[in-house]
């Protein structure tokens, strides 16, 4: 790949080919230096609230919100600073909110996948694809903003009875804002992504393939199912992940769809569980954002961001590890 | 991939009466699956236009934002709609110079290889990571002495929130987009045109510069189309690193250097706090920023399928 002849010597020594490398080398060295920074600087942060609270950190035990704000005045009139925070709510909210929209928006985009790629007309092929993008690239807050006018009224009037709501009274109000609405639009939010991954991995397999199995007269959605859809798994491991760190990430839908309050849906409710309010991890941080002016507090913050950013982090590996079998056959992920 | 194999000629249609009922559930599903898809994504759109239609009037866009009690007390989105601008304008002039450095130094040079694996890799996981943790990430460089220039500064405290600050974390996120793009623009191009370039005694940057990324332009201004989109969409980073106030709150009196010192906010945050779950609570208000947002990012979007139709010829 070296070009033929040297070029004219720069001033400096070097030619301007190799200045360049140079350049566009430190450039990758300094984002790869600050990313690292980034790792350092949060996990230091985050190291008092571990260290004090050990592996209880995410046990459940209390309630974080009021945690939460012994925490944040315990930096005041030099008291002593309190560290002690059990964040099982809200682990527990983050991970039902991203397991459920996951699992709904799974399905619901293997089959959206497989309809555009191999079923759709034409037109609607046409049509869909523009869509899908669209609905990518729509702001967060528009989601949560539709969310709060429209679904969580909806839930609010239609959907908890005044039984359920009389029936858990004691223990927390239910308003509407919910883990329901949260997942419902969590999941339309992240099922774009998982279309887009999901049928560039489908449209990869070889037509050979398919058609042989056509060949040999079974139907063709007994082909595409069984070859189609298991060829494209790395692709459908692929876009999972890549969809699940979207939505551990989310934050300001969340924010606002579901509730606010750090309290644990408990299953043993039966259906009311679905109803009961939440907040997950990203949407704890952004309303507790404020209070990073005690140190405390900004430790206990802190360890919730390295928390995310730990997750993010083992997401990426295992989409790494997903797309091994990819590149073997040559396909580009 | 998908535009290397030539589309199927025209199957002729079987009919699916003969099938397992399980196989024609599975297609049904797949066909009730993708309508309601459509279905879903045309009512949010028409949704969103009726009610931005309805409550956008001209002079929002020139008043300033109030915090009154009512729908006419609290004022337009003149100061968020300029934020949305400036921090956009600022991300990319960060971002971009960085995504296409990066992309190019991937694609074409891409030695010592372990650290182009690396590279690859701590992009990938910047593209997967919560835009909060930067936000936080942000609070804890822009509160350091010695970038008290680039915020406000209070009896030597600095206050670490700022237009510099948001934009430099916005650029984070848009960088993975970029990266992306560009290398991929430039790895989608024949080899045989690298050589051609290397035959007339060209050197790697002089090929890079003069024909490569020429070529792979549509790529790039899709990536960059698609940071910006990313940019204008995010609500976190501003939350936490511009203050989010509604106006410009400017750190000293000079001019436009005082304003990006200062807070302010931009048509995410106006949503946000318009919103009933925020401090303002004025739907009409949150209805027609939030249609002006979507029609930004309409716009985009339809500027990204024209950079990629363009694109096509190479492949």
């Amino acid at each position: 790949m070296a070009p033929a002849s040297r070029p004219r010597r720069a001033p400096g020594g070097l030619a301007p080919d190799q200045r360049a490398e140079l350049l566009l080398g430190a450039l990758v060295c300094g984002v790869l230096l600050l990313v690292l920074a980034l790792v350092v600087f949060v996990f230091r942060e985050a190291w008092p609230s571990f260290a004090r609270n050990g592996l209880r950190w995410f046990g459940p035990g209390g309630n974080p919100d009021q945690q939460i704000e012994a925490i944040f005045t315990s930096s005041d009139l030099l008291r002593k600073p309190v560290y002690t925070f059990h964040a099982w709510p809200i682990v527990w909210g983050t991970l039902l909110c991203t397991v459920g929209a996951v699992c709904l928006s799974f399905v619901a985009a293997l089959f959206v996948a497989v309809f555009v790629v191999e079923f759709a007309p034409e037109w609607i092929r046409r049509v869909l694809e523009p869509v899908v993008r669209l609905l990518a690239s729509v702001p967060s807050v528009i989601f949560g903003l539709l969310g709060v006018l429209v679904l969580v009224p909806f839930v609010g009037r239609h959907v908890i009875t005044n039984d359920a709501r009389r029936s858990v009274a004691y223990v927390v109000s239910l308003s509407g804002y919910s883990l329901l609405a949260g997942v419902v639009i969590l999941s339309l939010m992240i099922s774009p992504l998982m279309i887009a991954v999901f049928s560039d991995g489908l449209r990869a397999v070889p037509r050979g393939w398919l058609e042989g199995s056509l060949g040999l007269g079974i139907n063709r959605w007994r082909t595409f199912w069984k070859i189609g859809v298991r060829t494209a798994r790395p692709a459908l491991v692929a876009g999972t992940v890549l969809a699940t760190a979207r939505a551990l990430g989310e934050t300001v839908m969340l924010a606002m769809v579901t509730g606010g309050v750090s309290f644990a849906p408990n299953p043993a409710d039966g259906l009311i569980f679905f109803v009961e309010p939440t907040r997950p991890l990203a949407a704890t941080i952004l309303q507790t954002a404020e209070e990073l002016t005690s140190s405390p507090m900004r430790h206990t913050i802190f360890a919730m961001a390295a928390v995310l950013l730990f997750s993010a982090a083992l997401l990426s590996l295992a989409g790494w590890a997903a797309k091994q079998p990819m590149r073997k056959y040559g396909a580009r992920p | 991939m998908s535009a290397v194999a030539p589309p199927a000629a025209r199957r002729v249609r079987e009919s699916s009466a003969s099938w397992r009922w399980s196989d024609r559930l599975g297609l049904a599903f797949a066909w009730a699956l993708g309508l309601l898809f459509l279905a879903v994504t045309a009512a949010i759109v028409i949704y969103m236009l009726v009610q931005g239609i309805r409550y956008v009037r001209p002079e929002l866009f020139v008043t300033h934002p109030a915090a009154g009690v009512s729908e006419r007390a609290s004022g337009g989105f003149l100061d968020p709609l300029l934020g949305t601008v400036i921090v956009a304008v600022m991300a990319m002039a960060i971002a971009f110079p960085l995504g296409l450095g990066i992309g190019v130094w991937l694609s074409e040079y891409g030695s010592p290889s372990w650290l182009a694996r690396l590279t690859e890799s701590t992009i990938e996981m910047l593209a997967g990571s919560p835009s909060i943790v930067f936000a936080l990430f942000g609070t804890l460089i822009f509160e350091q002495g010695a970038l008290a220039f680039l915020s406000r500064t209070n009896d030597g405290v600095v206050y670490g929130r700022s237009f510099f600050a948001a934009a430099a974390m916005l650029s984070l996120i848009a960088l993975p987009l970029i990266v992306a793009n560009v290398r991929e623009g430039l790895q989608a191009i024949p080899g045989h045109v690298r050589e051609a370039s290397y035959a007339v005694g060209k050197t790697r940057i002089a090929t890079t510069r003069r024909v490569l990324l020429p070529a792979a332009r549509p790529s790039v201004v899709t990536g960059a189309m698609l940071g910006v989109g990313r940019i204008i969409g995010d609500t976190a980073i501003i939350v936490v690193l511009l203050g989010a106030t509604l106006r410009f709150n400017g750190a000293s009196s000079v001019p436009l250097l005082g304003t990006l010192r200062g807070t302010g906010s931009t048509l995410t945050t106006f949503v946000y706090e318009n919103a009933p779950t925020g401090e303002i609570d004025q739907p009409e208000k949150a209805f027609a920023a939030g249609f002006v947002l979507l029609l930004m990012v309409l716009a985009l979007n339809v500027a990204v399928d024209v950079a990629a139709r363009r694109g096509r010829r190479w492949r």
